[in-house]
């Protein structure tokens, strides 16, 4: 398979916003799901997803089926780390609580922050809202281990 | 617990009315009262393609609803259960293939659940990931 260069930016090299809006955008599932860029910082990001019918998960209350709000936690933790120019390799693991059910029809957005970098561990947390990060409707704790940490 | 529908109706019924589990191309099968779920390799599925590797998201949310879906098994109300926590173990990478998950009610309580599930593809004795989870039970009536 062919690699397009800014893929391996996005993968690898220091995030500039292209290649952080790349990240969110461009992988297979995350444009399955319709994931936006929203924006980087020192070691944070935000990222939003539409709501949409094919995500649902209770047809009763048209509220984002929770493994959406998974992935969306699980990646935004991914580019926060890449905000702190680390590179991860893989979720060690994730915790998800999920403080309310989103209101029906509603878009979501994760705030991740890598709070915390060792040579080879990033630990993370994020959380999911649907437009009061002040009420979130699930919070996130996260460790990832890290590329080229020289373990 | 129900006793008008059979645990493949309930199985069948919740797949069917969750749009999200057609979104991933989920099924299930069930053998006596063991259900195995299968998540067939999709393209959109991948969340690295260096690796290629399944996104660590789509491998939490394929186990989540796994829970639900043998939660649904054993309980007959049409509204499905609703997750509270879920603590996900990544073990080794979601490779480009099929995944299967089998689910563990460690306590089916009137109101609360406690479920394990684990995740393998090649070999069921290597998992590629593993939640514990708790959740809510539909209210009866």
């Amino acid at each position: 398979m062919v690699k397009p260069p800014d893929f391996i930016a996005a993968m690898t090299g220091s995030l500039d916003e292209q290649a952080a809006r790349h990240m969110v955008t461009r992988t297979p599932q995350t444009e399955a799901l319709g994931f936006q860029f929203v924006s980087i910082s020192e070691a944070r990001g935000a990222i939003r997803v539409p709501w949409r019918a094919d995500l649902v998960g209770d047809p009763e209350t048209g509220v984002i089926a929770s493994g959406v709000v998974t992935t969306l936690l699980d990646h935004v933790c991914g580019l926060s780390i890449r905000a702190a120019n680390a590179v991860p390799q893989g979720t060690l693991d994730l915790r998800i609580d999920y403080m309310r059910p989103a209101r029906p029809q509603a878009d979501l957005v994760a705030d991740g922050h890598c709070y915390k970098l060792t040579r080879t561990i990033a630990f993370v947390r994020a959380l999911a809202h649907d437009g009061d990060p002040d009420d979130p409707v699930a919070t996130a704790q996260a460790a990832f281990a890290l590329i080229g940490g020289g373990a | 617990m129900s006793t008008d529908t059979t645990p493949a109706e309930r199985l069948a019924a919740f797949l069917a009315r969750t749009p999200y589990i057609a979104f991933l191309g989920m099924r299930a099968e069930l053998a006596g009262d063991e259900m195995t779920a299968i998540l067939p390799f999709s393209p959109h599925l991948i969340g690295n393609t260096l690796l290629p590797a399944l996104h660590g998201g789509v491998l939490g949310a394929f186990m989540e609803m796994t829970a639900l879906a043998q939660l649904a098994v054993i309980t007959g109300g049409p509204r499905p259960a609703k997750t509270i926590d879920v603590t996900i173990d990544y073990l080794r990478p979601g490779r480009a293939m099929d995944t299967y998950a089998r689910a563990q009610i460690k306590k089916a309580g009137r109101r609360i659940s406690s479920v394990h599930v684990e995740a393998w593809q090649e070999a069921r004795a290597k998992p590629v990931a593993a939640i514990r989870g708790h959740f809510q039970m539909p209210t009866a009536g």
